[in-house]
């Protein structure tokens, strides 16, 4: 249908875009290896650097509490969340159409305005800051995510199949259990997975609701790039794109085999 | 569905309860702060005053406002104009559409900041972009190309330009290709094509992209904070120094009140004019 110039076009304008998104990335992998510890100066391969970012004491604890947070959030978010798609895909209700209203806020709301909301509630309550005070904004942000990839899934479903579960004496409790949850739960382990993600990459609300010992590993990336450019960002850098690359691949290919969204 | 206002608000009860005590309640605080008098020390004094809006509008921060707004719609206009033909692309792409789709999901997963940084060693005055200069003798001295307006929306673009081609990619994919024949059979050209039926049908799609791009390009501080150090600002770095650093919470309240009614103000003309099934290009 498209014409073979216009194909062309497009062809040579993504390759162009293709090229803006990895070349950045790809000096940083490069540099990675660089023998020089200052700048961008190539002086010799080495692997020196990757040893050392192993030991670095602050870099671990800011990737436990990254997991940390992460799997708190994704298990609090995630059941929350499923809840709630399960009462929007059943129930008509007063209040509806505002309930899904505030459920698309977090999805929009600038994650500066959640972070400095809370940082003023917990000033308020005069609450000191610690690594537990970033969970309620995570969560707060991850809800939504999980509400509406599990909403996803269920209105994807046969809504005969728990009918007739309960036409054959299947009490309403036995019916989720056998029916409906075998059957969204892929839909609920994507939305954990987009939950946990998000809550590891989110940088703003952590920035202003962890406390001042508490950093976590975006937290930690920050307080390293401000300094500028440096041998062990590289590093770190390196091994995040090649995680998120690897998690990107496997996750991808089986999900679009899977049929599923997302 | 079942009518049951009992059993949809048990079901929701807890997550409303979480939204309403961490998100709106702190909303509605941030609003009353930002209506309150500034004490010493950064004391909050519940007096009522404008004073926070006043100065948000006073030629120092109005500057910085207009500045954001211009320079996170420049970036979200460029963005469109790279991620629709990329998008149509992708779409129309056959076996590839799946990988080249992932290849977009890479950076779109990668931390903001990391992403940033890849372009400080490209940019910054010993970058490689200046190294290479140099080397070949085109210039003396490096260039300042990441202290500039130009350099900040470079970083916006990068940034978010993702944001944008997910949902105008959904859009296109779902696109009813039949819609395209019917108006090629009926003598429409391609040109006519595109803008009569193709565009209008995946204006859902630009919309929930322009959406989900202007609104953290508006807002992030990061970008300007790695790439000028502080010199160039937009509204989240004023907002964060007037918690952080001037401990002047009304006016980075009010800022914060602002971003929040511009993104309501969005969010619900997108609502107005889009199908539920729409929606779910948002996320």
């Amino acid at each position: 249908m498209m014409r073979p110039r216009t194909k062309k076009i497009l062809f040579s304008f993504s390759l162009l875009v293709f090229l803006f998104f990895y070349i950045p990335i790809l000096f940083v992998i490069i540099f990675s290896f660089n023998d020089s510890k200052l700048g961008t100066v190539w002086t010799g391969f080495t692997l020196d650097w990757y040893g050392s970012i192993f030991q670095n004491k602050q870099l671990i604890s800011a990737t436990m509490n990254s997991i940390y947070l992460a799997v708190i959030t994704t298990i609090i978010s995630t059941i929350l969340g499923t809840l709630a798609a399960l009462a929007l895909h059943r129930y008509t209700f007063i209040g509806k159409k505002s309930v899904e209203f505030l459920f698309y806020i977090p999805v929009v709301i600038p994650d500066i305005v959640v972070a400095v909301a809370l940082l003023a509630i917990y000033g308020l309550l005069n609450m000191s800051l610690g690594l537990n005070t970033a969970v309620p904004g995570h969560v707060a942000i991850t809800i939504s995510y999980v509400m509406l990839v599990v909403l996803a899934r269920l209105s994807s479903f046969d809504n005969s199949l728990e009918e007739t579960a309960k036409d054959l004496g299947a009490n309403e409790w036995k019916t989720f259990w056998k029916v409906t949850f075998p059957l969204i739960f892929p839909g609920i382990m994507a939305g954990a997975l987009l939950a946990f993600t998000i809550s590891l990459d989110e940088f703003v609300i952590s920035f202003f609701t962890l406390g001042p010992g508490d950093n976590t590993l975006p937290v930690l990336v920050y307080s390293m790039v401000r300094l500028g450019v440096s041998p062990e960002v590289n590093v770190l850098s390196t091994i995040i794109i090649a995680i998120m690359f690897i998690v990107v691949f496997v996750v991808g290919l089986r999900m679009r085999k899977g049929g599923d969204a997302k | 569905m079942i009518r049951n206002f009992k059993k949809a608000y048990l079901l929701l009860s807890p997550s409303l309860f979480w939204l309403t005590l961490f998100l709106v309640i702190p909303v509605v605080f941030i609003a009353i702060i930002s209506f309150t008098t500034n004490g010493d020390f950064g004391a909050i004094i519940y007096e009522f005053s404008t004073k926070a809006y006043t100065s948000a509008f006073s030629s120092l921060y109005a500057k910085v406002i207009w500045q954001s707004v211009w320079w996170a719609l420049l970036a979200t206009v460029v963005c469109l104009l790279v991620a629709y033909p990329f998008a149509y692309f992708i779409a129309n792409a056959g076996k590839w559409k799946n990988i080249l789709l992932l290849l977009v999901m890479v950076p779109f997963w990668t931390n903001l900041l990391i992403r940033l940084y890849a372009w400080i060693i490209l940019l910054n005055n010993q970058g490689v972009v200046n190294n290479f200069l140099m080397d070949l003798g085109f210039i003396e001295e490096p260039l300042q190309l990441m202290y500039s307006p130009g350099g900040v929306i470079l970083g916006l673009v990068y940034g978010f330009l993702p944001f944008m081609i997910l949902p105008i990619y959904s859009s296109i994919e779902q696109l009813d290709k039949t819609y395209l024949d019917a108006a090629e059979d009926l003598g429409a050209g391609p040109v006519r094509t595109f803008i009569n039926v193709t565009l209008p049908l995946t204006l859902p799609g630009i919309l929930a992209g322009f959406i989900i791009t202007f609104v953290p390009a508006i807002s992030v501080f990061v970008v300007t904070d790695l790439f000028t150090g502080g010199k160039l600002l937009m509204v989240g770095n004023v907002i964060r120094d007037a918690f952080l650093v001037e401990m002047n919470w009304q006016l980075g309240a009010a800022l914060s009140l602002l971003l929040m009614i511009l993104v309501l103000l969005s969010l619900m003309i997108f609502m107005r004019f889009t199908s539920r099934k729409d929606r779910k290009l948002l996320v």
